[in-house]
């Protein structure tokens, strides 16, 4: 293995062209960070951090929506980890935590429903958070949940969609983007099809890419390799993973369940059908209207320039407020929270970055 | 945002769930996303749900393709 | 003892304490120190240079597979001690007991702390119990503080510690922080990693030959080997260099981290050291761990350079460098 990483490598180097590459998955950003290739790469092929981390793209305002939801009523919150630290106007899940309010850290959907079964009593929210990987997890568990007839579980949706985000990107006059590193998991859903469609309109090359270190660096070849050849299709390597038609069960499973809307993605603004909200069917188990959420209203972070950062328009580096004013340990935005954050991976990962101790 | 996990299934529940083994440890998921896997397959598990089965043959058809490529550019 | 369980009328010090006391922990720990039951114990030592550690274990759940929370309060301290380059003497503790605990859990613990203290050769001499209210405390708190004589020769501190040195780790990583991880309440997986809590007195033992050759040890318990490094690389003012593929971590291990997105690096160890060694005998004392079976996986991971200063750097597999950082915040299972 350690040969053919550098049968790949070497093969990468070779070529002379400017070339930019996006990792939209904010999992990739991780998995580049932690095996270093960024550092191996000649310095004319760029890789660009996208929009696919989705607790850093959840707006400020849907924060602050659920912190008030904790805040006015007595229920059992349970959530991914990933969402504990996440920076509000003025509080955190964690602080709400620390603060009385019974929230719980689980691995799965399927933990909820269970602390739902065990505590029929109590009012038991989930919140779902995540691409189109974590989705069909979270529209199962509502199918079960109703095959049971649970009354006291429901879901705070903050899903998104992949999809239309890479659209507003590749359309963007602003960012420069030669091909894309689409994502391996939200893809083993989707298959293949959003990305030939991107693919053919916008003629740039998007593979389907896996995350140990060999897959990326396989991602990386086929891209710099269609790009010799002036060929633009979409492709996938993660093969032992994605099918080109995904899975339709888990896809049926998101449509019996939730409905697209328009929502507000930090840095990328409003964009059309790419929010999910629980259908009508499932309105009783859709928490913001249980208890009656308020859309909140956004108030941008001073100098936060997590928007730029999330599209791919300025390095991490970049911004004044990096590893100053924003570190891990007192995160202003979401891109330095998360573990995948484009900022927290450059922080935790790059040795020679700006602001270290 | 996808941290995914090979396992091998072990054995199939009622109620659409399924017993996995990663690398030695044991979890309970569920295979609702996957309603046609069956014991010994591997499947990505991803937040407790088995997202795909897995074809292990696939990654090394993928490594003899961009080899193919690459001795094909060298000759060029 | 009448009761199944802990009552707050057996910490108000009248005759239920006593019964307490007797019947659980004399009886498990007798010795005769103990013995003459004084407001404190009375020993000789020696003259030379003591070492003093204390610790507090508030884990739960108390009992988990590799050990219970007795053991692991001997355990803490003994290899604290062993850490500081002593010989682990005499241990006090005190519980804070909840209200209701069951008498038998009590009495297990009190089994427990006596069996590891026996092995690990060292006296219970002086202990303190409260009873709490129901919801105080988890089951039961406990501190242990021990003494130990430091040999003569020998000194274990970061300044000690100089560029070229070796990185030396006695064994797999993150099996405690898994076994206590998978006990949670919301997490369904059984995994079949142990908690590898274990006194290291032997290790201790077995480093002393080596002399000026050991510069410093220290157990990375809470916050795993990634957290001890870099509180050594800020100590000594220095910088740690390890290879990623020279830490070892056992499959089960590596394939749950995998699973929950936690990292093995950052996950509890009890029965495990961290040396730092002079380059010419790292490979030796590496040898004679390995003999012991608490050790036999002792290899070493990296070494020390003057720079980058206070800086833990890892080489990925595929040979770039990057910087393995502090924990910020818990440890948490994740979906990203």
């Amino acid at each position: 293995m350690q040969n053919y990483s550098n049968v790949l490598l070497n093969a990468i180097k070779s070529v002379t062209q400017n070339i930019s590459l996006m990792e939209v998955c904010g999992t990739h950003t991780m998995a580049i960070a932690r095996s270093g290739i960024r550092e191996l790469l000649p310095s004319n092929i760029k890789l660009l951090s996208g929009p696919g981390c989705p607790v850093c793209v959840t707006s400020q305002g849907d924060i602050d929506a659920v912190i008030e939801m904790v805040r006015l009523n007595d229920i059992i919150l349970l959530t991914f980890g990933d969402m504990m630290r996440v920076p509000g106007t003025r509080s955190s899940l964690q602080e709400e935590r620390s603060r009385g309010a019974d929230i719980r850290i689980v691995y799965s959907p399927l933990d909820a429903l269970r602390v739902a079964r065990e505590n029929p009593e109590r009012e038991v929210v989930f919140l779902g958070i995540g691409f189109e990987t974590t989705t069909p997890a979270v529209a199962a568990t509502l199918e079960e949940a109703r095959e049971e007839r649970l009354s006291n579980f429901s879901v705070f949706s903050l899903h998104k969609l992949v999809p239309p985000a890479l659209e507003i990107i590749f359309s963007d006059p602003e960012i420069q983007v030669d091909g894309l590193i689409c994502p391996g998991h939200v893809s083993a859903v989707t298959g293949i099809q959003p990305y030939e469609t991107l693919a053919a309109k916008y003629g740039k090359p998007c593979v389907v890419t896996g995350f140990e270190t060999v897959d990326i660096l396989e991602g990386i070849f086929m891209l710099v390799n269609q790009l010799q050849k002036s060929q633009a299709r979409a492709e996938i390597q993660y093969r032992r993973v994605v099918r080109a038609d995904g899975n339709q069960v888990a896809l049926d499973s998101i449509n019996r369940v939730f409905e697209a809307v328009p929502v507000r993605w930090r840095g990328l603004g409003m964009i059309p059908y790419s929010g999910l909200r629980l259908r009508p069917e499932y309105s009783d188990m859709d928490a913001r209207l249980r208890f009656n959420i308020p859309e909140l209203e956004e108030i941008p972070i001073k100098g936060c320039a997590c928007g730029a950062v999330l599209t791919g328009k300025i390095l991490p580096t970049d911004c004044a407020l990096f590893g100053q004013a924003c570190t891990p340990l007192k995160p202003v935005g979401p891109c330095m929270v998360s573990h995948e954050g484009s900022c927290a991976a450059y922080y935790r990962y790059i040795p020679g970055r700006e602001g270290t101790k | 945002m996808c941290l995914g996990v090979p396992g091998k299934v072990i054995e199939l529940k009622e109620n659409h769930r399924a017993i996995v083994d990663v690398n030695g440890n044991r979890a309970e998921i569920s295979v609702r996303l996957t309603p046609d896997v069956k014991p010994g397959q591997y499947v990505l598990i991803h937040a407790g749900f088995a997202m795909e089965i897995m074809d292990e043959s696939a990654a090394q058809e993928t490594m003899q393709y961009l080899l193919e490529v690459l001795r094909y550019a060298e000759l060029q | 003892m009448k009761t199944d369980r802990v009552l707050m009328a057996h910490g108000s010090g009248g005759l239920m304490s006593q019964r307490l006391i007797d019947e659980i922990f004399k009886t498990a720990w007798n010795n005769e120190i103990m013995e003459s039951m004084l407001d404190g114990a009375i020993f000789n030592i020696k003259p030379g240079r003591l070492a003093m550690s204390t610790d507090s274990f508030v884990i739960t759940p108390l009992f988990f597979p590799g050990g219970d929370i007795g053991k692991l309060s001997i355990c803490g301290t003994v290899n604290d001690l062993v850490a500081c380059g002593a010989r682990p003497l005499y241990l006090s503790t005190a519980f804070i007991i909840e209200e209701g605990l069951p008498i038998s859990d009590l009495r297990q613990i009190a089994r427990s702390m006596a069996q590891t203290a026996r092995e690990a050769g060292v006296k219970l001499v002086t202990g303190d119990t409260k009873v709490v209210e129901k919801g105080k405390a988890d089951g039961v708190f406990i501190n242990t503080t021990g003494i130990g004589m430091i040999p003569e020769g020998i000194d274990y501190r970061p300044a000690r510690i100089q560029p070229e040195d070796k990185v030396i780790v006695t064994g797999q990583v993150g099996d405690h922080g898994l076994a206590i991880l998978a006990q949670r309440e919301g997490l369904s997986f059984n995994t079949p990693a142990l908690s590898d809590c274990a006194p290291l007195y032997q290790l201790g033992e077995i480093i002393e030959r080596y002399g000026d050759a050991i510069r410093c040890m220290r157990d990375p318990t809470r916050g795993g080997l990634a957290t001890v490094l870099n509180e050594i690389a800020v100590q000594a003012g220095l910088g740690i260099q390890v290879k990623a593929t020279d830490i070892p971590v056992s499959a089960v291990v590596q394939g749950a981290c995998d699973m929950l997105g936690m990292d093995p690096l950052y996950m509890a160890n009890e029965g495990k050291m961290v040396i730092f060694a002079s380059p010419e005998s790292a490979g030796d004392i590496c040898a004679d761990l390995r003999r012991l079976p608490q050790a036999e996986g002792a290899a070493i991971i990296g070494s020390v350079s003057s720079k980058p200063a206070g800086m833990v750097l890892i080489e990925t597999e595929l040979g770039a460098q990057r910087i393995l950082g502090m924990l910020e915040g818990e440890h948490v299972p994740r979906i990203c």
